[in-house]
């Protein structure tokens, strides 16, 4: 993308709906923005562990007398906290167990399932639409693959495939309802993806009381993955770190060959932004939105197998947890683009693997990580705010379109 | 209110898209710009509205300096624009989105309408602007909605109206209407500054003439200066206005429409039972106040309309019912009417939108994977054949300025052997110098034998390119007539009048003087052949 600054001649008509171009401006901004907004929402949950440390209240009480204690009391109290999120996803020395130093697998474990959904939101954000239906998605392609997974018995490898197959049909058939729907009764995406997630998870549950249920168990729970329908362990079986992972990769490399290289992703780009002329231009609009949305869907349903053949091994209703939510911040800190929601989805796994140890390390709330992951999304849904704070002139396009 | 710039300069990166702009516009004058497409006329409005911060210089407004963050505070100042895409929201009525931005609002924060409403019906008084506060805007004409956007600019106390292109898309007849209003408006103390690519006009309507080239002032011109003078210094070398095509060589006939009607969701009929063909190597340009069916009569052949009836044959294979890609693999080169809606996509690159109905045909793409080097190599080709005024090819096509748009567009439908070239105002918004130039291709490419379709509002370029001329009236055929057929013909058949009726009664109020519709019903005749 050039950074110069746009401007269409005659400023553009208010044809797309205000509202919809608003959400393509927050997804199309540029990535320092992205990076200001994790600084500040980070600077603003570091106020809050230090107004609701004990120590800090107790140096602030004799705030005149010593006002230093207060400041190194808030130092300490923030530095350690992060200090801890830090180590724990990453590097922590101070472990009592080797496996326990080394967080930075467990944030790519926690990554893997967060990057495959974050694309699949990215992608369909690319050709327009907003597909809030990940979670749905990624429940149906984990409920796939766990039937396949534990209902057949096949030889390693073979078996993997099977399993990896089935998730991504999964999601793609969920996706593709939502496209299909679009484009032939225009039925609003949003709406749709949303509603699909309900009935995911309702059906899901119906399945795990039903067909889907492991006969041993009274809970809604599926019986146990076959051993060779498992991701194997990247680093062996002290981490959890699977080859889901490599399969998230493969699909960054994918989703930015399809997005930038291929035709299919022209067509995409061209539907995203500008539907009349992809129309007058030969491109079949309405075709776009379902293929989109099937690949959509299949990327979210791989997260589904990656969660349910990487880590957790059975279905049961908590599959998806929230990571089809947070795919979509994912992607939106990711400005929609394949490397970035690669990096945004690190960043978020981090968060996972690193909240735990600060909570036990540094006796800081575990919530504090929601509401820097909740701040992460208002910054970047409200530019104009990043813009203020940090003065950056609203030069590009708002300046030219107002 | 006199308004001046001072050194004014503003950069898009390396571009400098206004180098030291002096300008003085006067208290109640009509002041036009002139320029060649990407002389940074826009750019330099943009500025003095607000919209963007010069890179140097000064505006001063009643010889106070003043600085603009935002089109609020250049409004506050006195200045109000009127840009060619009109920022209407369509659903509101004339009052409300008088008042958008402006609110006036009662107690408890309840909208107060009455006020605009009256403040309408008053300057809708003043200058006979006739529009209803309470009309729907997107029921109105567009030469209403322009005057809304100009209540608009009126209602906030604008004395200085910046005018960018107001008049490419009206019609003869509302340009007129606008150029009255231009005058009340001067009248009444209001300074304009008016921005058109039609050198008749600017010759009408102003005060002064100031000439920019490349980002520079080259020279103020008088109104009373012939056209070739404005149009040789603003382009930098001599244009010739008039093409001189050569007569049309028809060869077989391999376009024909039949019976064509097109039909919206209500049933009604926006083109109705047209019958015409156009031979291998002829123009055929489509005249008629915009809104007579002429949208729906191109739209149809590309196969963007759902309800059509009749028949549409070229070389043999039908068009009806195939999809726009069947169509233009038949070898159609469409040109959409609004370049920005339909014919680009603003945030692709130039080079990108030059490859936007071609992506998928070899060399540009193999095995689904497009070829970079290949499109970037016919972008340098086609900018530079086209004279299309950019940076670099990989900018955005929004960033171009309006008539390098166009170029672009056509850039790219006259890439490829045609069998059919069908192009929708062509020119619109495009620089004297580039017209010319158009113009050359687009007969170039009726000399190689394709049969056009050109559809324009402009009855110069009716009468430049029509081999033969179709004038539509309620989305009805009034006739065809001979290229070379007179204005009044043309007015009279684009009022409803069909082409023997209009000549009979030019005949009978100028007797004798026949000889001005030539050809006699020649034309008709040709037109119903098929
Ligand atoms: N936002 C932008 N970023 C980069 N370049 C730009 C931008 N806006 C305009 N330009 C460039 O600045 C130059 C002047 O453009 P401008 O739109 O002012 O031309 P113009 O005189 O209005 O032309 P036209 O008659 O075609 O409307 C052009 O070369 C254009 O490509
Ligand atoms: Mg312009």
């Amino acid at each position: 993308m050039s950074e110069t600054q746009k401007v269409k001649d005659p400023t553009p008509p208010v044809k797309e709906s205000q509202g919809s171009q608003v959400v393509r401006e927050i997804m199309s901004g540029n990535a320092v923005i992205s990076v200001l907004a994790v600084v500040v929402a980070l600077v603003i949950g570091g106020i809050l562990i230090a107004v609701t440390d004990p120590r800090v209240s107790t140096a602030s009480g004799y705030f005149f007398a010593d006002p230093g204690a207060t400041f190194s009391a808030i130092w300490s109290s923030v530095s350690e906290a992060y200090g801890a999120l830090w180590r724990g996803a990453t590097y922590d020395p101070t472990a009592r167990t080797w496996q326990g130093q080394l967080g930075i697998f467990e944030t790519l474990t926690f990554a893997t399932p967060l990057i495959l959904s974050g694309l699949a939101v990215t992608l369909a954000f690319r050709a327009g639409l907003f597909n809030i239906g990940a979670q749905g998605q990624i429940i149906l392609g984990a409920a796939f693959a766990g039937a396949v997974g534990f209902g057949m018995h096949l030889p390693p490898v073979i078996h993997l495939l099977a399993v990896i197959l089935a998730g991504a049909i999964g999601g793609a058939i969920w996706g593709g309802i939502a496209g299909f729907l679009k484009a032939k009764t225009g039925a609003h995406e949003v709406i749709v993806t949303i509603m699909l997630n309900y009935i995911a998870i309702s059906l899901v549950l119906y399945l795990l009381k039903n067909q889907l249920k492991d006969p041993t168990s009274t809970n809604p729970i599926s019986p146990q993955m076959d051993a060779n329908a498992m991701f194997p362990l990247l680093l062996g079986p002290n981490f959890r770190v699977h080859a889901g992972l490599i399969v998230a990769i493969l699909a960054v490399i994918g989703v930015g060959w399809l997005l930038n290289r291929s035709t299919l992703g022209f067509e995409y780009r061209a539907i995203g932004a500008n539907p009349k002329a992809a129309r007058t231009a030969g491109m079949l609009v309405s075709r776009g939105y379902i293929t989109v949305m099937l690949i959509s869907g299949a990327l979210a349903g791989l997260a589904g197998v990656a969660q349910i053949a990487g880590t957790e091994k059975s279905l049961d209703s908590e599959i998806a947890g929230s990571i089809g939510f947070d795919a979509i911040t994912v992607a939106l800190l990711g400005r929609s683009k394949p490397w970035g929601t690669f990096f945004a989805a690190l960043l978020f796994g981090a968060f996972k693997a690193g909240g735990t140890s600060m909570a036990v390390n540094a006796d800081v709330s575990i919530d504090i990580v929601a509401v820097v992951q909740s701040l992460i999304v208002l910054f970047i849904a409200a530019p104009p705010l990043i813009r203020s704070i940090f003065r950056i002139k609203a030069a590009r396009r708002e300046g030219a379109s107002a | 209110m006199k308004l001046e710039l001072k050194g004014i300069t503003k950069s898009f990166g390396a571009l400098i898209a206004n180098d030291h702009i002096d300008l003085v516009v006067e208290s109640g004058e009509i002041h036009s710009l002139l320029g060649e497409n990407g002389a940074g006329k826009s750019t330099l409005m943009n500025v003095l509205y607000g919209l963007y911060e010069p890179t140097a210089g000064e505006i001063l407004v009643d010889d106070k300096t003043v600085k603009f963050s935002g089109p609020a505070d250049a409004m506050a100042a006195g200045i109000g624009m009127v840009h060619q895409h009109f920022m209407l929201v369509p659903v509101f009525t004339v009052a409300e989105n008088v008042a958008l931005g402006a609110e006036s609002t009662g107690p408890g924060g309840i909208l107060n309408l009455e006020e605009t409403r009256r403040k309408i019906r008053e300057i809708s008084a003043r200058f006979g602007f006739d529009v209803d506060p309470d009309a729907l805007v997107e029921e109105l004409p567009v030469g209403v909605q322009q005057r809304v956007e100009i209540i608009k600019a009126l209602v906030r106390n604008a004395k200085i109206l910046i005018l960018d292109e107001p008049t490419a898309v009206l019609t003869p007849q509302e340009t007129d209407e606008l150029m009255d209003i231009m005058r009340q408006l001067k009248a009444g103390g209001t300074s304009i500054v008016f921005i058109s690519h039609k050198l008749r006009e600017v010759k009408a309507v102003s005060d002064t003439i100031t000439v920019i080239r490349r980002g520079k002032v080259v020279g103020s011109a008088d109104p009373s200066a012939a056209t070739t003078e404005l149009a040789s210094m603003m382009v930098g070398r001599s244009v010739s206005l008039t093409l001189d095509k050569a007569d049309a060589e028809p060869g077989p006939v391999t376009f024909k429409v039949t019976n064509l009607t097109v039909m919206n969701d209500a049933g009604q009929r926006l083109l109705d039972d047209v019958t015409f063909s156009v031979a291998d190597g002829e123009i055929l340009a489509v005249a008629g106040v915009q809104g007579n069916g002429q949208t729906e009569l191109t739209e149809a052949v590309l196969g963007l309309h759902k309800h059509v009836q009749g028949s549409i044959v070229l070389d043999g294979n039908e068009l009806v019912g195939r999809s726009v890609r069947q169509v233009l693999d038949a070898g159609v080169g469409f040109v959409p009417e609004d370049r920005q809606d339909d014919g680009l996509v603003g945030e692709f690159s130039i080079a990108e939108n030059l490859v936007l109905d071609l992506y998928k045909k070899e060399p540009y793409s193999k095995f689904g994977s497009m070829n970079r080097a290949v499109i970037a190599k016919n972008a340098e080709a086609k900018v530079a054949e086209f004279d299309v005024r950019t940076q670099s090819s990989q900018d955005a096509a929004d960033t171009l300025s309006g008539g390098n748009q166009q170029k672009v567009v056509l850039a790219r439908e006259l890439a490829r052997p045609l069998k059919l070239f069908i192009a929708s105002q062509p020119t619109r918004g495009v620089d004297v110098g580039s017209i010319e130039f158009l113009h050359k291709r687009i007969v170039a490419e009726r000399d190689a034998g394709t049969p056009v379709i050109i559809v324009s509002t402009e009855l110069d370029e009716v009468l430049e390119l029509g081999d033969r001329i179709a004038v539509l009236f309620a989305g009805k055929l009034m006739g065809i007539v001979p290229g070379k057929s007179s204005r009044e013909l043309l007015g009279l058949m684009m009022a409803g009048l069909p082409a023997d009726e209009a000549r009979a009664q030019l005949d009978g109020t100028v007797a004798g003087t026949a000889g001005t519709t030539p050809a006699g019903t020649a034309g008709t005749t040709e037109g119903e052949r098929s």
